[in-house]
């Protein structure tokens, strides 16, 4: 269908943006990064906002720097380059693995990091590796004005994030984990279709032992969840497949998954272990 | 699958690899789709749909969206109520059918969620979407009719009060009562009571599904001429023109129906739709040309679904394995109201569920039913897929039950090669087939025991994944269709086709055909047919289609008639260019037309080295200088082909799949089949169909499922819902041909569209089915989605861990 009338801005600055939703006062305002989630809501006309801010023609917030100690992406990267950027696969392999599973190609060169943790679409599959990866969003308020909420903070609710009104987010600071195996298991009814569960996990493996894991699970719950007990379990233990089975099998200790046709709350739940251990065998090479 | 590249060689075109010469344009899209048709003062039509599956009306207004912007009106149903007589069924199965009005636009009622209330027109397509959200209905809805059980049980509310009944007809056939074979009745009663038989019963589930065309449906109408021009994305022009002519009262001589490009329809397009006929009485009572085209969720919940049957069986056999008798009981589901064929698809899967089988007794008996569900129609293999379904998962049950081996029980009880034409228990002659040389390709590309001792090994073992294996030995009836048999079906039309073949004075070619397609490849295929008799170039073939006023006679494409009845009758007008021409060309060679061989394009003089080309011939008898006495200017001729028999396209498919026994996912590890599909037009544009046929058919096995919930909503109202397989779900299929060429038609075609589709949704429920034998599961509903399967195990005991087959 085609989406009800809006106005529509393409700033080319950050500032911009935030000059234009400061403006913009009463009205609806919808900003757009790469478009794959909100073109298709504007289409059904699920939502009418009267006021569209794109962002893809603001430069600033695309690329990867080294910052030291993380790997900063800009909000407008697209899952490709994600999936091929090199300080990414060097430093967050788990958000490269993970951006590799979305959708398809096409929405994958569309789609951006940013679009899809504001999105915070709890089937989404990008903000569970960015939970385990312990992510700082950078967040931007007119005037310069910057602020860093962790991941674990970002994510308020179903669809609602630590992002505020007048506010944008502009980048990921991703802390390097140079060296850790990583794998995004994730399950779906078809190649194109939203997870039903998915783990991500990331595993630093040293002489044969677990010495840290950072787990993090996909729809199963509103928003993204770290599987703290499967972390504990995990981490001293020798890297082999009975360790993983042990410690998977609490992954589903504090979710609240939601049922639909897809798959219930008990399938999810059990979903979650199996996919966990799947996710971590895989991470730590076992 | 290899691409063989084309390359400028005089070599036959029948069988030839050729790549489809329309494919270009309809790839990129640059071509002429109905939706891209832009007219001159064009208006736009937007639908109001009821939200509702069962409601009255209580009121409507239409204040707010008349006034909006760009709004030229908005109807209600009362406003056409007296313009049309309402949507046509023809396929009347009883004569005491029972069938509700089916008006175009609701008048003051609604009978499924998706069904028009009101439309508006406006001068660009926003604005009419824009006014038709400020139409306001109200409804009093009421309980609506969801399940078929349900709706046959006393007290239930009904889909259409009028009626008094959500039942509207009940199919029979008895092999027993029609002469052709014995009481099936008789045969499981006596069966139920002989210690050396044993009687199977089994209750399967055919889900609803939405065939899912890529290019949602469109129809522009342009009353400004003598004749009113209607462009519609439709499988079925002919139909079209004559069915707008009889229920808008508007002669048939002043309708024109063109369908331009069509992307898709699977059975889908084979209709006459009401979105068509708003659309032309809005075109003619405005007088400027109109437009609607669909989107995507209101095609999900408007165009017609297929399937959604409950089948339940009964099987009768010796325990030696010979099978006794079968009787089919099935519920199908018509949803709301009647389209153009639905009352009849469950009745072309009524002589195919005895299948490829010598059944000795044979009882189907079908009752359709009414429900508060977008109605169901034709989807590809149109009730042939669903019998199919039925036996096949019958005879691993039967396996299963006596511990056989299942292809071996397959192969004690199929009609064999030697005895064909066979003529089975339903009256139908098979006219060839050769069962045991396809089974034998297939095992053998499919490394058949190979598979069976990995299985065993798994088992042996406890792999959390297992294997399994499914057959689907099939046949089907397709080719729609004979006129008489058409005609004792109580279906309103005939089957035949026709083609005209037009020799141009340049040399080139036209030809003309009465087929539509949309999608399969006839530009490519009937060039090559053409090409080949007539001797000329395949560039210098041009097809054209798909126009009322350019293509008179025909009756369109559906149920794998194509090439079977419009190839046939393409070849057959070549033929009688030959013939006209040969009299002209004995004239200008002073020689007889007996003397005249005919070969390459060129006449010959037998025994001489005179010779005059066809090319040459056109041109005479264009100018007609110098024609014999009595002959007509110009060599155009025209065929008209009614088949003497359907076409029965058989083949064995073989489908491994893993089975995830801790996910529940199920990947299809290896397909192989081997169709027999006769003589072979196009390799290539058949690996399309059977690629195609396939993975809509293993779609229906795993992936796709039109549900409704409790209130009646289609909840798989969008692609993002309703899911469709993508080439990254489904496996790289092994696929392979054995040729017997039919009997019923002089180039020895069987039809190919819907093979795919039929026979691979029991493969894999059977390869399934087979992976969790250990524990004990006899079915799984479709789709086999990883929860069901998962659940399926939990629920179930492993009774062994080395079980043996099925």
């Amino acid at each position: 269908m085609i989406p009800s009338t809006f106005d529509y801005e393409a700033p080319t600055t950050v500032e911009d943006a935030l000059t234009l939703l400061a403006s913009a006062g009463d009205r609806e305002v919808k900003v757009m990064a790469g478009g794959q989630s909100l073109l298709p809501v504007l289409r059904l006309r699920l939502a009418a906002p009267e006021l569209v801010i794109d962002l893809g023609k603001i430069d600033e917030l695309r690329g990867v720097s080294d910052d030291g100690d993380a790997v900063v992406i800009g909000a407008m990267t697209t899952h490709d380059d994600v999936v091929r950027e090199p300080l990414i696969r060097q430093h967050a392999l788990l958000l490269s693995a993970t951006a590799q599973t979305v959708a398809d190609p096409q929405i994958r060169h569309r789609g951006t990091l940013g679009g899809a943790l504001a999105h915070a679409d709890p089937a989404g599959d990008m903000g569970a590796p960015a939970l385990a990866l312990d992510a700082q969003m950078v967040i931007a308020s007119l005037g310069g004005a910057r602020r860093t909420v962790p991941a674990v903070e970002f994510f308020a609710d179903l669809f609602s994030t630590a992002v505020g009104d007048g506010e944008l987010l502009v980048a990921v600071r991703v802390p390097k984990h140079t060296g850790w195996g990583a794998h995004y298991e994730k399950m779906n009814r078809v190649a194109q279709a939203w997870s039903m569960v998915a783990v991500a996990a990331a595993v630093r493996v040293d002489g044969g032992t677990i010495a840290e894991a950072k787990v993090a699970l996909t729809n199963m719950g509103v928003v993204p969840l770290r599987a703290h007990a499967v972390e504990q379990a995990l981490v001293g233990r020798p890297a082999t497949a009975e360790s993983v089975r042990v410690a998977a099998a609490s992954a589903a200790e504090g979710t609240s998954p939601m049922s639909d046709g897809n798959a219930d709350e008990e399938f999810r739940r059990h979903l979650a272990t199996v996919l966990t251990g799947r996710a971590v065998l895989a991470a730590a090479g076992i | 699958m290899t691409i063989i590249e084309d390359s400028p060689t005089t070599e036959r075109e029948f069988g030839r690899a050729r790549k489809r010469k329309e494919d270009a344009r309809l790839i990129t899209g640059r071509t002429k789709w109905t939706d891209n048709i832009q007219l001159p003062g064009m208006l736009h039509l937007a639908m109001v749909r009821s939200p509702y599956a069962s409601a009255t009306i209580s009121a409507i207004d239409t204040s707010e969206a008349k006034a909006a912007s760009g709004v030229v009106g908005v109807w209600t149903g009362p406003e056409l109520a007296g313009s049309e007589t309402g949507l046509p069924c023809a396929w009347p199965i009883t004569p005491d059918m029972k069938a509700p009005t089916h008006p175009s636009i609701a008048q003051g009622r609604v009978a499924f969620a998706g069904e028009i209330v009101a439309v508006v027109a406006a001068r660009s397509a926003i604005d009419a979407i824009d006014a038709a959200e400020k139409v306001i209905v109200d409804y009093d809805d009421t309980t609506p009719v969801l399940d078929m059980e349900q709706a046959l049980a006393e007290g239930s509310p009904l889909v259409h009060p009028e009626l008094g009944t959500n039942k509207n007809a009940t199919w029979i056939f008895d092999s027993g009562e029609a002469g052709t074979g014995d009481s099936a009745d008789a045969a499981i009663a006596a069966a139920r009571t002989d210690p050396d038989s044993i009687v199977v019963q089994r209750r399967y589930r055919q889900q609803r599904l939405i065939p899912a065309f890529m290019e949602p449906r469109s129809t522009v109408v342009d009353p400004t001429g003598e004749q009113i021009t209607v462009w519609s994305a439709t499988q079925v022009p002919h139909f079209v023109r004559i069915f707008m002519a009889l229920v808008t009262g508007t002669p048939e001589s002043k309708i024109r129906v063109i369908a331009p490009d069509v992307g898709g329809g699977f059975g889908g397009k084979l209709q006459f739709t009401p979105e068509e006929v708003i659309t032309f009485l809005l075109a003619r009572a405005i007088g400027k040309p109109v437009k609607y085209t669909e989107s995507r969720s209101e095609s999900m919940v408007s165009s017609h679904h297929g399937r959604d049957q409950i089948q339940q069986l009964t099987l009768s056999a010796k325990r030696d394995g010979t099978v006794t008798g079968l009787k089919v009981e099935l519920l199908a589901d018509m949803g709301a109201y009647l389209g153009l064929v639905s009352p009849g698809v469950p009745i072309l899967g009524a002589f195919m569920f005895n299948s490829i089988y010598k059944f000795p007794a044979y009882r189907f008996e079908c009752t359709n039913v009414f429900t508060n569900k977008t109605w169901t129609d034709a989807y590809r293999g149109a009730g042939r897929p669903e019998a199919t379904f039925a036996i096949e998962r019958l005879m691993d049950a039967l396996a299963s039950e006596l511990g056989r081996e299942p292809m071996e029980l397959r192969q004690q009880n199929w009609i064999t090669h030697e005895e064909f034409p066979f003529t089975t228990v339903c009256g139908l002659t098979y006219d060839s087939g050769n069962y045991e040389a396809a089974t034998a390709k297939a095992m053998e590309l499919f490394d058949y025991d190979g598979l069976r001792r990995e299985q065993a090994e798994r088992r042996e073992r406890r792999d959390p994944i297992q294997l399994g294996i499914g057959i689907s030995t099939f046949t089907e009836m397709c080719g729609l269709a004979p006129s008489r048999v058409l005609g004792s079906l109580n279906y309103v039309g005939g089957g035949w086709e026709n083609a005209a073949i037009r020799m141009l004075p340049t040399g080139k070619v036209e030809v003309v055909t009465g087929t539509s397609p949309h999608g399969q490849g006839h530009e490519t295929a009937w060039s090559q047919i053409v090409a080949d008799r007539l001797g000329v170039a395949f560039e210098d073939v041009e097809v054209l289609h798909g126009d009322t006023q350019v293509s008179p006679r025909g009756l369109d494409s559906y149920g794998s008639r194509s090439l079977v009845v419009g190839g046939v009758a393409v070849s057959l007008a070549a033929d009688k260019v030959i013939e006209k021409a040969r009299v002209v060309a004995a004239h200008l060679l002073e020689a007889s037309p007996d003397d005249l061989e005919f070969a390459a394009g060129n006449f010959t003089v037998r025994g001489t080295d005179q010779s005059t080309s066809l090319a040459t011939i056109a041109f005479a008898s264009f100018d007609a200088h110098n024609l014999p006495d009595g002959i007509e200017p110009g060599i155009d001729a025209e065929a008209t082909f009614d088949p003497p028999n359907f076409s029965y396209p058989h083949g064995t498919h073989l489908c491994a799949t893993e089975v995830d026994t801790e996910t529940g996912v199920v990947t299809i590890r290896t397909y192989v089949c081997v169709d027999d599909i006769g003589t072979v037009l196009n390799p290539l544009i058949v690996e399309g169909q059977v690629h195609g046929g396939l993975a809509q058919g293993i779609a229906q096995a795993l992936y796709e499922d039109g549900v409704y919930d409790d209130s009646g909503t289609l909840t798989a109202a969008s692609l993002a819902t309703y899911h469709i397989p993508s080439a990254s779900d489904l496996p790289s299929f092994t696929t392979d041909r054995t040729v017997t060429p039919a009997t019923s038609n002089h180039l020895g075609v069987k039809g190919v569209g819907e093979a795919g589709t039929i026979a691979s949704t029991p493969a894999v429920v059977n390869s399934v089915v087979d992976a969790l034998a250990p524990w004990g599961v006899d079915d799984i509903e479709m789709p086999m989605t990883p929860m069901r399967v998962w659940k399926m195990i939990q629920s179930a005991i492993p009774s062994s861990t080395t079980g043996g087959n099925a």
